[in-house]
């Protein structure tokens, strides 16, 4: 390979073309692919549409037998979910446990395969990609996990974490992956004299830096982040969203956040996506969502997020929930929140509401009756 | 407080012998509860919260812990009783719940043996009786179809569900004290509205002391009776919960309450937060163990401030700074976003 050979990584921009060629001097193919995005990558603007993902569908077989594995029942933990990120803008993705929110973000970063739909990043369809010619998409789009405690490896040191994508994309020798490591904990606030420490001498906000600086190490330009502070405390998790909010300016990066609190987004995203057993039940723009939520399952997660004000907290009539998501194995019929809605009716029970627009702003919501009082568009 | 108190803990010492020396994991904490109260106990990873209630409980059998201090239970010290003794007041006297569900409950057991086993421990009653009651209290705490749900195992519930079956178990001897630990802490902000609402139906329905530790000041805001913040294995500061929501003392304090993501207010430019983490126990720093992180730190923080009732009965505080002064100094670490928006 002439990966040792090629271009100190440091110095080089993440979507520059010169080393995807080198990396990916085996297959041809690739080297077109990444250099058309490479050059959308370096003219493109915030604004730009960064990622299309169309009718994502992900179903998991329910398989039974020892020999023969029959597929029994399927799964729907994505059902035709189709949402547009621009570039330099944060997503906020909402839900409850279990309603596909990170099966998701795995079909978007190709974790997983697709059920069906597409999914189009940097003006290239990556739905159907071999894992070969998936390689130089990855640089472009990292993943930082929930638990920092599950996801380093706690037999290797930080360096070696940190350091790992880029030794597999050969970014540089060893004395400028050092380099690059160095300088990327510093980045997210940590001392560079940690690099030959293990996991378990950091706490958990300290260990989420870790996972933040590996997603880093490649410059990526998408960023999906599953639940990253809430296995944190609440002093720390504030930290941790700052520091998000500080590499986001610096680095021009574009940011899924997944988080199950509507509190905890907020403060992150530009847009926020609220999802139900697999399906996306309203859309909107940041602040727009909290001040006029549309779906009554949002007004619900919006009442569930504690208000540390006793007086106020008393004050509010408190939405609780009943029971917990449905089995996605046998979604409801009709609208997939009616079971738990307090306001549903017969037509909620018979008919799937569809995603439409309420109002101007780019505000879309799925719901029979929306608190809105019935503004959508027809 | 009037009457004398249900659950009286003096100056609780707990220290654990390590290779690397001796962690002051609780150091001096004293508290008290009445018949009825929910205290509300909140801090950070470390800060000795749960250490302290287990202790309580006895519950802590490292040969390398070092237990000194009291804790008085309807008149007896509960550090003085022998293992049956002890064994007895568990469960029946004070049950505690934890953070993880999945991790307490046994994943070979049925949900109701495993709860009829435990009642027969305390009570003696027929397998046919304890059964029943254990279907009787599935429903209490909310479980659907409570008569067939009685006979899955764990794995079949999901993580609400555990936590409402550990709820079960631990009101099914009628305690005096439910000691609630990170209790929702690994669950969803819907489910943890569920739980949090259960609880408050149980201490009202049975008049059950409630111990809820935690480290999210949301989650005592309208449960809580009493509040007692710790830090680094001391109590910083404690109150009635109005005085420590709006007249906090401690900087350690606003902090809690200034990190949170609150949606009740205009969204804040940036969050705040509190700068650096907790000490390693360790190497407590001199003084005020907050100080190293403290944006108000001053001179006489080198010297340990004592827990005292400076603002007002049974409102107590560990800090030294001047109460005119942290008038002054709170509003801009806890609301900075009111501030910002007056500009």
């Amino acid at each position: 390979m002439t990966g040792s050979a090629g271009p100190p990584a440091a110095d080089l921009p993440a979507d520059g073309s010169p080393s995807a060629t080198s990396s990916a001097a085996t297959a041809t193919s690739p080297v077109t692919a990444a250099a058309t995005s490479g050059a959308n990558g370096e003219g493109m603007l915030d604004g730009e549409l960064l990622l299309r993902a169309e009718h994502v569908t992900k179903y998991f077989p329910v398989r039974k037998g020892v020999l023969l594995q029959r597929e029994v029942a399927r799964v729907h933990a994505v059902d035709d979910v189709s949402i547009e990120l621009r570039a330099g803008e944060t997503l906020g993705l909402v839900g409850e446990s279990g309603c596909g929110k990170s099966t998701l973000a795995r079909c978007i970063a190709r974790l997983y395969p697709l059920t069906s739909g597409t999914v189009v990043f940097e003006g290239q369809d990556i739905s159907r990609l071999s894992r070969r010619k998936l390689r130089p998409v990855r640089r472009e789009l990292q993943m930082v996990f929930q638990d920092p405690y599950a996801s380093l490896n706690p037999r290797k040191r930080v360096g070696a974490i940190i350091s790992n994508p880029l030794r597999i994309h050969r970014r540089g020798n060893r004395k400028q992956i050092k380099q690059r490591v160095a300088e990327l904990l510093e980045l997210v606030g940590l001392s560079p004299e940690h690099i030959n420490r293990y996991p378990h001498e950091f706490s958990g906000g300290q260990r989420q830096r870790i996972g933040v600086a590996r997603a880093l190490a490649l410059r990526p330009r998408l960023i999906i982040a599953d639940e990253p502070v809430s296995a944190l405390d609440v002093s720390i998790r504030a930290q941790v969203i700052n520091l998000l909010d500080d590499l986001q300016d610096e680095l021009h990066l574009t940011y899924i956040f997944i988080a199950h609190d509507l509190g905890v987004v907020r403060h992150v995203s530009d847009r926020i996506a609220v999802m139900y057993l697999g399906k996306i039940v309203e859309v909107s723009p940041g602040e727009e969502l909290y001040k006029r939520p549309i779906h009554p399952y949002t007004e619900a997660l919006l009442s569930a997020v504690p208000i540390p004000d006793p007086d106020l907290a008393t004050e509010r009539q408190q939405i609780v929930l009943e029971g917990d998501v449905p089995s996605p194995i046998t979604p409801p019929s009709g609208c997939r929140f009616h079971p738990r809605c307090r306001y549903a009716t017969e037509i909620c029970t018979q008919q799937e509401p569809p995603l439409v627009e309420h109002g101007t702003g780019g505000h879309l919501a799925a719901c029979h009756h929306p608190l809105d009082g019935g503004a959508a568009a027809e | 407080m009037s009457a004398e108190p249900l659950l009286e803990v003096r100056d609780l010492k707990v220290s654990f012998r390590t290779e690397d020396g001796v962690i002051p994991a609780v150091d001096g904490v004293s508290l008290s509860l009445s018949e009825g109260e929910t205290l509300g106990i909140v801090g950070e990873s470390g800060s000795g919260k749960s250490v302290t209630m287990m202790s309580v409980m006895r519950l802590i059998n490292d040969p390398n812990a070092h237990f000194e201090g009291e804790v008085v239970y309807k008149g007896r010290d509960l550090m003085k009783l022998t293992r049956d003794q002890i064994r007895e007041i568990r469960g029946s006297g004070i049950a505690m719940i934890f953070q993880d569900p999945m991790t307490s409950l046994n994943p070979v057991y049925r949900i109701g043996w495993q709860i009829a086993e435990q009642i027969r421990a305390h009570e003696p009653i027929s397998k046919q009786a304890a059964h029943a009651r254990a279907i009787e209290l599935l429903t209490a705490v909310g479980i659907p179809h409570a008569a067939q749900r009685v006979n899955d195992y764990p794995h079949q519930f999901s993580g609400g569900m555990r936590q409402r079956v550990m709820i079960a178990m631990a009101i099914s001897c009628h305690p005096d004290i439910l000691i609630a630990d990170e209790p929702t802490t690994a669950l969803d902000v819907t489910i943890q509205a569920q739980i949090l609402s259960l609880i408050r139906k149980l201490r009202d329905d049975f008049g059950t002391a409630v111990v809820l530790i935690t480290h999210d000041m949301g989650v005592v805001a309208d449960l809580a009776d009493r509040i007692a913040v710790m830090y680094a294995g001391r109590i910083v500061e404690q109150g009635d919960r109005r005085d420590v929501f709006y007249d906090a003392q401690h900087p350690y304090t606003w902090g809690l309450l200034g990190s949170i993501a609150r949606l009740d207010r205009p969204k804040p430019r940036r969050l705040s937060t509190i700068p650096g983490l907790p000490p390693s126990l360790l190497r407590l720093p001199e003084g005020c163990a907050f100080g190293p992180r403290c944006a108000h730190r001053f001179d006489r923080c080198d010297e340990r401030p004592a827990l005292l009732a400076k603002v007002g009965e049974g409102h107590l505080d560990a800090c030294h700074l001047d109460i005119e002064r942290k008038k002054e100094l709170r509003e801009t670490t806890i609301h900075p976003e009111l501030i910002e928006e007056a500009k």
